[in-house]
């Protein structure tokens, strides 16, 4: 192995890229798991709005539907890079003045929680999308039958509609996970310890960019492809039941 | 009762309970009026057979005693009890329309299982999650229900993979299950293949002869005339003429009757 790196040249990088003390794949472990916690999140703090907004969407009242319709606009308009920017400090600042008000003193926000706040924000203004898409794509017949054997509106939403939609929602939301990963990268900009400005940071005390970065997008490929293999699984979930499409109805 | 044509149809000394009283029903969609004044009486034990060609309303009218559809204007009482309703016609007590619907289990054209559960699934999903079951009492009644319709082999089967007369059968398991006062069959063969209309119409025929309270929006003449006790024809909206099988078919009195009888035999 020792002997394998050495002749490819790669024994310094091996080096840097150790887990111990002189290497620093440990803070870009710790990075990807900063990273990883904020996707999940984000991910799901984004599900949880959209659910919300797309039933508010479909089934809400005049005023819900226009707070909705500009949400989704605004938030799909801007760059996720200014929105972050915006979110962060406008919503660290408000948190501040309100404890502030309340005779608290400043508040340190977790970067986590920050971070999960307003990538959550970004995401589910997407997922308000998937879902209200999926939503609408369930047969109505499915939804009626519930609604003829007494079922109450919240019980069709978890017994029937949702279970329902999931097969339509699964690669829209596959492709937000995907997103939320590689978003996160973007809240180095605000000085969050997650696995790219860990990078940045092993890469310019070494100078040696291009192992630290090409390791890094390693790990962003690994995350995706280990993402990949679970979807495919949620995706087979999802379409029980149902034929599948490339043998036809036999 | 309002009008002749929508006097109560059986005789004064009947003594069984009412179950479905329907009374002036108005349904509008926009500006087209799909129901113009319907009034119809169901007792315990009755198959009311409801006839009409399309458009007639007659599938309007079964999804307003449900409140599937929302009545423009008219009163609905079932098993005696008076549906509340809004003025413009919507259920104003939620908890009580949903009551009232596990009591009355409908039957749909297009089945309308649930695809993402097994038939098995189906049909404890209403007596589980509603009607509260113990889950290992509601799956044996199940078990018994697909026994009885024929499909014991294909519990754990998705719909999807079921022909239509096996997916309408597993419907009419899932209606069974909730023990219903009422079966309301919303045209149940119409989205069959000619063949498969039999196994379906056998098993309805069976529930008609244990005595069940069904309402049957039909095309099946035939079978409405064996089977019905009563039989309703509708005709743009309104009740144009009803009585037992035998007047209806053997005997009609109104030229519409005739022509639509001649049209489908």
């Amino acid at each position: 192995m020792e002997l394998t790196l050495e002749t490819l040249g790669l024994a310094e990088s091996a080096q840097l890229l150790s887990l111990s003390a002189p290497g620093w794949g440990a803070n870009l472990l710790r990075g990807l798991a900063n990273s990883l916690k904020i996707a999940f999140g984000a991910f799901g703090f984004g599900v949880l709005i959209g659910l919300f907004g797309a039933y508010g969407k479909l089934y809400g009242g005049p005023v819900i539907r226009d707070l909705l319709a500009i949400y989704t606009t605004v938030i799909r308009a801007v760059p996720e890079l200014v929105l972050i920017l915006i979110l962060y400090y406008v919503g660290t600042d408000l948190i501040n003045k309100a404890a502030g008000a309340m005779g608290y003193g400043r508040i340190e926000i977790s970067g986590v929680v920050a971070g999960i706040w307003v990538l959550g924000i970004v995401q589910g203004a997407y997922s308000t999308e998937v879902l209200r898409g999926a939503i609408k794509a369930v047969p109505p017949g499915q939804i009626e039958a519930a609604r003829a054997f007494g079922m109450p509106p919240i019980m069709i939403m978890w017994r029937v509609t949702i279970p329902a939609m999931m097969s339509f929602a699964t690669p829209g939301l596959a492709n937000l996970w995907l997103i939320a990963t590689k978003d996160t990268a973007l809240l180095a900009i605000v000085g969050f310890s997650e696995l790219t400005l860990e990078t940045r940071q092993a890469a310019s005390s070494t100078r040696a960019y291009f192992t630290f970065f090409l390791a890094a997008g390693g790990l962003y490929l690994m995350v995706t492809l280990c993402s990949g293999v679970v979807f495919g699984w949620i995706e087979k979930w999802a379409r029980r039941g149902q034929p599948s499409l490339r043998g036809g109805r036999g | 009762m309002p009008t002749a044509a929508s006097a109560d149809p059986l005789p004064v000394s009947d003594t069984r309970a009412e179950a479905i009283q329907v009374e002036d029903l108005h349904k509008s969609f926009g500006t087209l009026e799909v129901l113009k004044g319907v009034s119809l009486n169901a007792k315990k034990g009755d198959v009311v057979a409801i006839i009409g060609g399309s458009g007639s309303g007659k599938s309007t009218m079964l999804r307003c005693i449900n409140f599937l559809e929302t009545p423009s204007s008219g009163k609905i009482v079932i098993d005696g009890e008076e549906v509340e309703m809004n003025a413009d016609g919507s259920p104003a007590n939620r908890r009580q329309i949903e009551r009232i619907r596990t009591r009355l289990a409908m039957v749909f054209q297009q089945f309308n299982l649930w695809t993402h559960r097994t038939l098995l699934e189906n049909v404890i999903e209403v007596p589980v999650h509603v009607l509260k079951v113990p889950r290992a009492k509601a799956i044996a009644r199940a078990k018994e229900l697909l026994e009885r319709v024929g499909l014991s082999d294909k519990a754990d089967a998705f719909p999807a993979f079921m022909s239509g007369g096996q997916q309408q059968r597993a419907a009419i398991a899932r209606a069974l299950a909730v023990d219903p006062n009422v079966m309301l069959f919303d045209e149940p063969t119409s989205a069959l293949d000619p063949e498969l209309v039999g196994e379906v119409l056998t098993v309805i025929r069976d529930l008609a002869a244990e005595g069940r309270t069904m309402l049957l929006v039909t095309h099946e003449m035939k079978f409405a005339r064996e089977v019905a006790n009563h039989v309703v024809y509708l005709f743009e909206g309104r009740i144009e003429e009803q009585g037992p099988p035998a007047e209806v078919f053997g005997n009609p009195q109104s030229a519409r009757l005739k022509q639509f009888l001649s049209s489908v035999a």
